[in-house]
This record gives C-alpha cells, sequence and structure tokens, in this order.
C-alpha cells in the first residue's frame, strides 16, 4: 500500500498546502509518494525530497506541465496511478481542479475535503457547510483523496532524505491553453498558512475603509487579511482573500472578524479557528455565538483603539 | 450551438441543518428546498448566451427524485428552453450524476456544458471535472468570466492568490463561480411561461447507466461545539484577554 501525493507548487517552490497532506497521506498507512509535475521545477521536487516522512519523489518536467492545466497534469498522474492505493491532493483550487478529473479516469469515487483518516478506507469530511461531519468509507481499489489543510498538522519541511526519480513528462493533451494570469502580490502571510487573520465585512461600508481600517490592524499583528462574501462582492476586498464555504477555509491561532454578521457560509471557512475575536456593533449578531471574545461596538472606533493598544 | 446546464435541487441555503439523532444524516423532511445557488449562476450564463446569440438552445438537466421538476421548472423560469430529469430514488453521487450527463451529452450534443462549481450539500466540487474526464474534454473550473469567440470559449478563473485565463475549444465544460453573474429574479409571466416548456423524463436504465453508490456513509455527527465565549466591554479588556488568557498575540 503506498501513497501519492500531488504537490502544490510554483514550479520554485512548494507551496504549504502539501506538506498537510503528505501528513494525511502518512495516516493512511504505508510508504509515501510525492508527485512534483512542472517545468524546471527541479527546486520543488528538491524541496519535497527534504519532507519528513516522503520515502520517493516522483519528479516529471515538461512544458505541458507549467501551468498546471487540470488536463495534461491529471494525465501525468495516471500515467503513475497504477502503482497505488491513495492519491491525494491538496483541497486548494489546484487540487479540486485536477483530483476529480483523476477519479474518474480511474472510475473511482473521489472523497473531497477530508479532515481525518479513520483508517485507510475510511474518512471524515464536512458536508452542509461544516454543519455535519459525514464518515464515509470507499469500497474503489483506488482512493482519491483532496485533503483539507487546516484538518491536518504541516509535515516537517526538512529532515527527510528521498530520491528523486525522474520520469518522462506526457505530451500537452491540446485541450486548453493558458493565456495568462494575474495574481496578486502581496508581503503578508498566505491566508490559508496565517497563524491570525483579520478579516472585514460589509459594514466596512468602502474600499477605503476597508483598507484605512483593516490593514493598519493586519500590520500590527503580522496578519493575514481575510473578508466576507459580501465585503468580496460589494469589491472593498480581492476575490482570493474570501473565507467561507465557496472560499478559503481557515483554522488560525486567532481570528479578528470586524463587521462581520456571521453567516452560515462565512463561519464554515472559519469556525475552527484557535480563538475567535468578533467587532459588531450588533448585539444578535450571529458572529457572537461563535467568538470566544466579543466586543458589541464601532469597528471606526474599536478597531484604530485595538491598533493603538497593542 | 446548444448548451447544457445541470442543476440540482438542495436544502436551501440559509436553512441551518439538523443531524439526525441517529446519525444516519441530515434532516431533511419539511425543510425548504430550493436550485444549488451556483447552478443559478449557470442557468444564468447560459441563458445570457443565448441572448447574444451565441447559444441556439439551453437545455437544463436535473438527477434525482421526481420533486427536482420544481427545479427545472426555475431553471425554464429563468430562461432554458427545455427540461431533462433523470429521474432516480437512490442516491446519487457526483461519479454517478457525471456518468448520467456523459450519456445525454452523447446525445444533445452540446457544445459546452456549465456546471456550478459545487453543490451546497454535498460540497463535493467533482461532478464538472469528472464530466469533462469522461467526455475526454476541456476544462474550466471556478469561472468568474467566460467569452466565447467562434469554436473557442476563453475563462477566467478564480484560482488561489487571483485569477487565470485558459482557452479551451469546444466541446468543453465550464463550472461557475460566485462572480460570474448575478442571476435574474424570476418574474409570474416567465414562471407561467415556464410550465409550458418541455419535461422529458427518463430512468437512468435508459442510459445505461449503473448509479450504485461508491462510497458508504457509515456515520453524520454534529461538529464539535465550541465553548461558550464572552463579550468584553472595551478594547483594553480585549488585548489583556488575548495577551493573557488566550496567550495568542
Amino acid at each position: 500500500m503506498t501513497a501519492l501525493v500531488i504537490a502544490e507548487h510554483d514550479n520554485a517552490s512548494l507551496k504549504s498546502a502539501t506538506l498537510n497532506t503528505v501528513t494525511a497521506a502518512l495516516a493512511c498507512g504505508g510508504d509515501v509518494h510525492v508527485l512534483v509535475a512542472g517545468e524546471g521545477a527541479a527546486a520543488a521536487a528538491a524541496a519535497a525530497a527534504q519532507i519528513a516522512g516522503v520515502a520517493k519523489v516522483i519528479h516529471a518536467d515538461g512544458a505541458a506541465l507549467k501551468n498546471g492545466l487540470a488536463e495534461n497534469v491529471a494525465a501525468q498522474v495516471l500515467a503513475i496511478a497504477g502503482n497505488y492505493s491513495h492519491i491525494l491532493f491538496p483541497a486548494t483550487a489546484s487540487g479540486k481542479n485536477i483530483a476529480p478529473r483523476v477519479a474518474a479516469k480511474l472510475d473511482v469515487a473521489q472523497i473531497s475535503d477530508i479532515t481525518k483518516v479513520d483508517s485507510a478506507d475510511t474518512f471524515e469530511r464536512p458536508i452542509y457547510a461544516g454543519n455535519a461531519i459525514a464518515t464515509v468509507q470507499s469500497t474503489d481499489a483506488v482512493k482519491v483523496i483532496t485533503v483539507r489543510g487546516t484538518g491536518f498538522d504541516a509535515a516537517a519541511a526538512t529532515g527527510g532524505a528521498a530520491a528523486v526519480e525522474t520520469v518522462a513528462a506526457v505530451a500537452d493533451t491540446g485541450k486548453a491553453k493558458f493565456l495568462g494570469a494575474e495574481i496578486a502580490k502581496s508581503d503578508r502571510p498566505e491566508l490559508t498558512a496565517a497563524k491570525i487573520i483579520v478579516s472585514g465585512g460589509r459594514a466596512l461600508g468602502s474600499k477605503e475603509k476597508f483598507d484605512e481600517v483593516i490593514t493598519p490592524l493586519a500590520d500590527k499583528l503580522g496578519a493575514a487579511i481575510g473578508a466576507s462574501r459580501a465585503a468580496v462582492d460589494a469589491g472593498y476586498a480581492a476575490n482570493d482573500l474570501q473565507v467561507g464555504q465557496t472560499g478559503k477555509i481557515v483554522a488560525p491561532q486567532l481570528y479578528i472578524a470586524c463587521g462581520i454578521s456571521g453567516a452560515i457560509q462565512h463561519l464554515a471557512g472559519m469556525k475552527d479557528s484557535k480563538v475567535i475575536v468578533a467587532i459588531n456593533k450588533d448585539p444578535e449578531a450571529p458572529i457572537f455565538s461563535v467568538a470566544d471574545y466579543g466586543l458589541e461596538a464601532d469597528l471606526f472606533a474599536a478597531v484604530p483603539e485595538l491598533v493603538q493598544a497593542l | 450551438m446548444k448548451i447544457l446546464v445541470p442543476v440540482k435541487r438542495v436544502v436551501d441555503y440559509n436553512v441551518k441543518v439538523r443531524v439526525k439523532a441517529d446519525g444516519t444524516g441530515v434532516d431533511i423532511a419539511n425543510v425548504k428546498m430550493s436550485m444549488n445557488p451556483f447552478d443559478e449562476i449557470a442557468v444564468e450564463e447560459a441563458v445570457r448566451l443565448k441572448e447574444k446569440g451565441v447559444a441556439t438552445e439551453v437545455i437544463a438537466v436535473s438527477c434525482g427524485v421526481a420533486q427536482c421538476q420544481e427545479t427545472l421548472r426555475t431553471a425554464m423560469a429563468i430562461g432554458a428552453d427545455r427540461g431533462i430529469l433523470v429521474e432516480s430514488a437512490d442516491e446519487l453521487q457526483p461519479l454517478a450524476v457525471a456518468k448520467l450527463l456523459k450519456a445525454l451529452v452523447d446525445k444533445e450534443q452540446p457544445g459546452l456544458v456549465i456546471c456550478g462549481k459545487q453543490a451546497i450539500d454535498d460540497d463535493a466540487n467533482q461532478t464538472g471535472q469528472m464530466l469533462a474526464a469522461l467526455g475526454d474534454w476541456g476544462q474550466a473550473t471556478f469561472a468568474s468570466k467566460v467569452e466565447v469567440d467562434g469554436a473557442n470559449v476563453k475563462v477566467t478563473r478564480e484560482v488561489d492568490g487571483g485569477l487565470e485565463t485558459i482557452e479551451l475549444s469546444q466541446p468543453a465544460v465550464i463550472t461557475t463561480d460566485l462572480r460570474l453573474n448575478e442571476p435574474r429574479y424570476v418574474t409570474l409571466p416567465n414562471i407561467m411561461k415556464a410550465k409550458k416548456k418541455p419535461l422529458e423524463t427518463v430512468k437512468p436504465a435508459d442510459l445505461g447507466v449503473d448509479v450504485a453508490p461508491r462510497l458508504k456513509t457509515l456515520k453524520v455527527s454534529e461538529p464539535p461545539k465550541r465553548g461558550a465565549g464572552v463579550k468584553v466591554p472595551d478594547v483594553a479588556t480585549l488585548v489583556d484577554k488575548l495577551k493573557n488568557e488566550a496567550k495568542v498575540i
């Protein structure tokens, strides 16, 4: 029984979600191999070989794999899938894009967003926006899984010494063409890996106010910035900052929700945070039901005061 | 070009579901059901492409119990031309739905299939990708912008950290993200008109698809409850609690 983890990387370095996925793979029992598929990704493959617990790294390098197109990466996974009992992807935009494609080609069900491994064929996953936890057993020969990063600790990025085996890269399927990307540059910690997150909602009222109020607090705490769907839809914050059922799932040490009412869909993305602070002037806001510390106050006064007090 | 839009009947997004005491599932008896919000966005996008003259026909498909007819009527009230119900009382998992859709795609030969990115009940986020794989088509998931130019489709996708743009040739599968569009409200005259639009019912066996579930749900439980929190009177107390009690800053 051997598990294959599909590494997420930008061809230069590994994304941290890969480390959490390795931990989930180790919990399935058996050896863990990591596939690094990309172009010019030798550095990412070398980094994967350092992860504690990884027995082997498989490195496929080719132009078709450069931008992580689902059609090509799935073909690469399928080319080596025959040797594995478990194939695990991080439950990121990339993993979610590719994993079901691999599962359907193997004619197996895919198990999404697992938060716990009970045994080699039994897993726990949240359903209904995290309002219920389903324990599911797979009857398929190969388990194709996406792993919710916040459900598993990160494996140590160093201490391993796996061999790197190079395999031939697949040819371009020609089904899709990558035209370009607009990736926001940010010095802040990545939202899904941040220890502290400061999140803003509709109550901020405008993009200017969002930046003016939320940014200083995040700066002070070295925190990532998040947003509710309402704030994103209103244009106060970028889409990729959305926390919730359909955005990012986060579980930081400290989550500070400013002017967020706490709809079911938002709570689904942050209720596993260790400590939740809510700042809201509506005493009836549902966010107070999950907050460890609630401050009933106008955020335009309270947040600057908080920045001062820190 | 035809567009096929799969729609799912799910528990309304505002309902806070309860887990059944015996742990067999969530209690959906007497709960308000609606069209999955991402599917509404998918129908809206298909109808807009028809209004632009890009698409000739929009076909809504739903797989599930007889009441899914209501969901199909909603899709037709938004502007879909006809509906197909694949009626089955069994639990249909994403792989089974993808196979049913593949069978319909083979029959209807659409240029595009536009699905929601995920259903808000099982939160799987699989069906569109699986359909694309079964048909060996290109896929564009989490779409926030779709431009059809002849045989090519340019799609902007929401990815971690920003946006990316890819180009697919038809046929292709697109799955919708929240930002793709704002679905229109259905008006009463359109609801009346939708009642007259054709709705065909087929069974999985007619399509030659085995829908047996591959994942067995052993139990469904409540998520762990958070301990009750406290309200703090002012910022100073909050900072003190965070520093000395929770020790997180």
